[in-house]
């Protein structure tokens, strides 16, 4: 029999402007096994949750019912009073009155009566609680970061400077990602490069850094602590143990088709190609689609000419076990395609670009050396229209509904750099608004109106032509002058939304951590945990989780380490105690649950359930199950419950709901 | 279930299990919006959609429910990656069955809400309860001795 | 049919004296003609008392769990539709397949004593089967019947002459296909009612329930050492139905746990001592997986996933059933 102490919330007004707290404490109190009942302004301040460790110890409670917010809110602070008034934690339940029933019904008279019941269910299951001990399991000093972007780098560099190991998987080539590509930053204008590159070379060469490049996930099993993972390494064709990066294979190779993916489809590349001077690691890979070897069987030029005979036809994808305890996804992200827009233009005119084109074009290191020029005629254009929120902001379906946050101010920086550099070239951008908050944002962005003399129109573009003579057309509305404009421009430059890379969704069903529906990683609470997916051991860096600039994506990515460094510096991880459990006597090993279970928890083993009856029946590790209940359900002889969520305790709560 | 005696209205009773991580969230959101709806909707907190065993819903239905609605996480979005895909299948199959015996097909539903779609929540539960209103009292799966 | 029992004796026989099986799992005699019923044979000389004739229709497949857990194997004399419910145990981890040496007989459909009695015949002193008729000396007088007439329910959706598992085969060509009809006539049928109807027609079946648990306890799929209503964790446990209520219970539960594993051997109906047609819950649900999930027969084979043990992406949504049901 329990002695179960019920402690109503007011919540300030938050409950007791429409939940009579006082009677529900009165209500509740002829329960079976209520012996104590109070309520009190803050349950969840010092002095609440002295009241509740004073009764727990007066009266010799045996279990806690807390009616207050959501038990999302507060279960964890209640759960850590009972503690330390030495009542096991799991003796605690909530009755969410505050979401469920203050905040949503205004009349007093119905609110406390579902607040009466809401207590009355908690009671109820309480009745059935049980003491629950965490397990602990120990943690892999070792932690994976996924992406080798700006976000992952320094992700790395953080963990790996408070002395763990890190491994970094990028799909690419090359560590580096988007940043690499840029030209110059805002609000400072420094190069790109300049601050990233360093930083490449330090993740190379810190020894307690692996990279894994042309790499990517291939399977994630385990849990927080002890992730098991398949990185699958790529077949590069290259062995990067013997390749100096000498580059004249590069130089030899045929084969001249292939599109250049750093510089986004601007120039070509060879079929064997280091994708930019700096790269990470320094070693060539062979596109295989491109290459003529792998077509026709003839060529091996790059084979012949290779003094350090690093070049391996034959070579296989490589699959590489490693462990970790804890997964930081840094996976970044893509401009969107724009093939829904055909009002720009996009993929008519090949003088209509997107910006992160035009950063290549601007850059000295780019397709055009440096050269801002066109890509139909290599002129250089003297007229140039910004538009921005392309596919941001869109609620028709063809876009995002979200403002991809970096277009405002990159467009500025791109106007401010061609106005300085150019200064016989006349730069228009239109806008739906312009948003600047950051550090320095709003007066650089003021800048490049007032000093730079960059024509900013509020409106939107409706349609980009071209007038057959080379020169393109673009109407527009202007907002505030209120009339339809239009403008012939050399080029047109689209502030492309930017959305998660594809592979996150994939990632995503592995690490089993959540998504919204614009695939970005959800964080486990946006304002207190924004750095920790709801996922235990799995943290997120960078836009993976959501638009950001580089400034915020570092700071980011630095939290993302502190959470990570802080994980790995314990020894021992508690277990989440509210896991599946078989009954041996009952469990028939028919292994439909071991079926149902998302993380490989349940295992057979023989195991003597009676004297001398030996039965191969299912056996939980509860360092691995998440309790979600899936197996319970399957089971056909009731063999199998979840701890926590007895069968029988959601049954006394429904009985109780529906008493 | 209980007739209110004051004005003699049909109030219906529904239960609502919601799976720990996006409905409950969702139902909370709502709570957070004030976003209204029905007092004689009852959560029961599940970690997982998966969670829900028939027992529960015939339990409920036995006691007294007059609708039982199942929420968790959007297809492809289950915090334990394949829960609600599980508990599609199992709760297609019961309701199926459940049509099959005779039962009104409206007692019973399936609502998929995100933690991020406290609106939904409530409009889900509004329109529910609306539903079970019109269809009047659980009369096919009660049990008299529990009223 | 005598000729078929003394085959199967003789193989037996070969079998217990070559020392390859310890024991003979079959039909024996019962106390009239028509009620043969399971029965173990443990020596030579017992099997005397086996009998393989046109009443053979229980399937003996739920008694080999005890059996294979006994030393040395046991021989399993399967009909055709015994092999699915013998498979399925094997798959369920139920059966100890290397301790049971499965021998196909042939089947060419099996007789329902009600149906004969439906028809008028009381008084039986002895049955003479023949290969398509079946003729009943009664203290009446004799009486002949058209055996296809006189099947029982199951083998009118019989699945067909193949053995789907098995060590060795006796004369399988003399089995047939015995089905007529198609086996989703009622349930479509009653599909098509109204909610109201539906709702009748069940209650008055099901009322008629008196919980013996005679379709739990034949039934190959319900095999748990514990069943769920006799466990105290489930909140459900109940030893018999006090009202109307728990009948639905029982038998939505009973049919939903057996979802996917049940073979539609039938056995259910057919032993159920009120005639309460059992077999049309199990074989809703398998038309429903077959419908929204695809074609899925339990016991087909020892290793493939139930549609309840897997999903995809695109399944249907629980609001089908308001698509799909009858009289919308």
């Amino acid at each position: 029999m329990q002695r179960i102490g019920v402690f109503v919330c007011w919540c300030g007004s938050n409950i007791a402007a429409t939940v009579d707290v006082k009677r529900v404490a009165e209500a509740v109190r002829s329960e079976q096994g209520v012996v104590f009942s109070t309520d009190y302004q803050y349950m969840c301040s010092e002095a609440g949750q002295s009241i509740i460790k004073n009764a727990i110890k007066e009266h010799s409670l045996t279990g806690i019912v807390v009616c207050s917010c959501s038990p999302r809110m507060h279960e964890a602070t209640f759960r850590k009073t009972a503690a330390a008034a030495g009542l096991n934690p799991y003796m605690v339940e909530i009755a969410n009155i505050r979401e469920q029933c203050s905040w949503i019904h205004k009349d007093m008279l119905s609110g406390t009566a579902k607040a009466i019941i809401l207590a009355k269910a908690a009671v109820a299951k309480v009745n059935l609680n049980a003491p629950l001990i965490a397990g602990e399991s120990p943690v892999t000093k070792r932690a994976l970061v996924i992406g080798g972007g700006i976000a992952g780098i320094q992700t790395a560099l953080d963990i790996a400077d408070a002395g763990y190991e890190v491994d970094i998987v990028e799909k690419s080539p090359t560590i580096g990602g988007k940043m690499a590509q840029l030209d110059k930053t805002f609000p400072t204008l420094d190069c790109a490069a300049c601050i990233l590159t360093p930083k490449m070379v330090e993740a190379a060469q810190n020894e307690k850094i692996k990279l894994f490049t042309y790499s990517e996930v291939e399977k994630v099993k385990g849990f927080v602590g002890n992730f098991d993972v398949t990185i699958r390494k790529k077949a590069r064709s290259v062995n990067e143990d013997l390749c100096t990066g000498c580059g004249v294979c590069t130089e030899k190779c045929p084969s001249r088709k292939g599109k250049n993916e750093f510089n986004l489809g601007l120039n070509t590349r060879g079929a064997i190609y280091i994708p930019f001077a700096q790269a990470i690691p320094n070693v060539p890979v062979i596109d295989r689609t491109q290459c003529i070897k792998f077509k026709t069987g003839k060529c091996g030029l790059c084979q012949m000419n290779c003094a350090a005979k690093a070049i391996d036809f034959s070579q296989q994808d490589e699959f590489v076990e490693r462990n970790y305890g804890a997964i930081v996804v840094a996976t970044g992200f893509n401009p969107i395609k724009l093939d829904k827009f055909e009002e720009f233009g996009y993929s008519m005119y090949p003088d209509v670009i997107t910006s992160l084109e035009l950063e290549r074009i601007m850059n000295a290191a780019g397709p055009t050396k440096g050269h801002f020029e066109r890509p139909s005629d290599h002129t250089q254009p003297k007229k140039i229209v910004f538009v921005q929120c392309v596919g941001s902001r869109d609620t028709s379906g063809c876009g995002k509904e979200y403002c991809s946050k970096i277009c405002c101010m990159y467009t500025a920086k791109h106007a401010m750099l061609l106005r300085e550099k150019y200064p016989d070239t006349e730069v228009y951008v239109f806008y739906i608004d312009v948003r600047t908050p950051g550090k320095n944002f709003d007066e650089f962005y003021r800048r490049a109106v007032e000093q730079y003399g960059v024509h900013y129109i509020k409106g939107m573009v409706g349609k980009v032509t071209d007038d057959g003579k080379g020169q393109l057309v673009v109407q527009a509305s202007d907002l505030i002058a209120n009339e339809q404009l239009k403008i012939k421009a050399d080029m047109v430059v689209l502030a492309a939304a930017i959305e998660p890379d594809p592979t996150a969704r994939s990632l995503g069903t592995m690490l089993t951590a959540s998504m919204d529906t614009n695939d970005f990683f959800t964080e486990a609470h946006p304002k207190l945990r924004p750095v920790e997916s709801p996922t235990a051991g799995v943290f997120l860096s960078g836009v993976c989780q959501g638009p950001k600039d580089i400034p915020e994506t570092v700071s980011q990515a630095g939290a993302a380490a502190a959470k990570v460094i802080g994980l790995l510096a314990k020894d021992k991880l508690t277990c989440n105690p509210c896991v599946a459990n078989s009954d041996t006597l009952v469990c028939n090993g028919c292994r439909q649950c071991e079926k149902v279970c998302p993380y490989g928890a349940i295992s057979y083993e023989d195991k003597e359930v009676l004297r001398g009856d030996i039965r191969n029946v299912a056996v939980v590790n509860p360092a691995v199950c998440q309790g979600c209940g899936a197996c319970t359900v399957t089971c056909p002889s009731g063999a199998m419950d979840l701890k926590g969520f007895t069968s029988r305790q959601i049954m006394a709560e429904v009985d109780a709901i529906c008493r | 279930m209980p007739i209110n005696e004051e004005n003699k209205e049909f109030t219906p009773l529904i239960v609502a299990f919601c799976c720990n991580w996006c409905s409950y969230a969702g139902a909370d959101l709502a709570g957070t919006g004030r976003l209204a709806y029905p007092a004689n909707v009852k959560i029961v907190r599940v970690p997982c959609s998966c969670r829900v065993n028939p027992t529960f819903i015939l339990r409920a239905f036995q006691r007294g429910a007059d609708g039982v609605i199942i929420c968790g996480c959007h297809p492809g979005d289950c915090h334990y990656t394949s829960g609600n895909y599980f508990a599609r299948r199992r709760m297609t199959l019961l309701f199926s069955m459940l049509d099959y015996l005779g039962i009104e097909r409206d007692r019973t539903r399936v609502e998929w809400v995100s933690a991020a779609e406290g609106a939904k929540f409530a409009a889900t539960m509004n329109d529910f309860a609306a539903k079970i209103h019109e269809l009047g009292e659980n009369k096919r799966l009660g049990d008299l001795r529990c009223k | 049919m005598q000729v078929m029992t003394d085959v199967l004796v003789k193989r037996a026989k070969e079998l217990l004296s070559s020392g390859e099986v310890a024991r003979v799992f079959g039909w024996g005699h019962g106390e009239f003609g028509y009620d043969t019923t399971p029965a173990l044979f443990e020596d030579e000389e017992s099997l005397g008392g086996f009998v393989y004739d046109g009443f053979c229709g229980a399937n003996i497949s739920k008694y080999l769990i005890a059996e294979s857990k006994k030393e040395g194997k046991t021989l399993a004399f399967l009909k055709p539709c015994d092999t699915y419910s013998f498979n399925q145990l094997v798959k369920d981890n139920r059966i100890n397949k290397d301790n049971i040496y499965a021998v196909g007989i042939p089947c060419a459909g099996k007789v329902d004593i009600d149906k004969l009695k439906e028809q008028g015949v009381s008084g039986i002193i002895s049955i003479e089967e023949g290969d398509k008729e079946i003729t009943v000396k009664t203290v009446y007088g004799d009486k002949t019947f058209v055996k296809a007439d006189v099947l029982l329910d199951k083998c009118y959706a019989c699945k067909g002459k193949e053995h789907k598992a098995g060590d060795e085969f006796i004369s399988p060509e003399l089995s047939e296909d015995t089905t007529n009809g198609d086996k989703y006539e009622l349930v479509t049928k009653l599909e098509n009612m109204t909610p109201d109807e539906r709702f009748a027609f069940w209650r008055s079946q099901l009322s008629k329930c008196i919980r013996c648990n005679a379709c739990r306890n034949v039934c190959p799929a319900c095999s748990c050492l514990k069943c769920i209503f006799d466990n105290d964790n489930s909140g459900i446990a109940s030893k018999a139905n006090a009202d109307d209520f728990e009948e639905n219970m029982f038998h939505i539960i009973r049919a939903f746990h057996v979802c996917g594993r049940c073979t539609d051997c039938g056995e259910c109906s057919r032993v159920c001592p009120q005639h309460i047609p059992l077999h049309l819950l199990n074989r809703k649900f398998i038309k429903d997986m077959n419908e929204l999930y695809g074609e899925y027969q339990a016991g087909e084979d020892d290793s493939s996933r139930p549609p309840l043990l897997t999903y995809t992406k695109t399944d249907a949504e629980p609001s089908i059933v308001h698509e799909r049901g009858g009289d919308k």
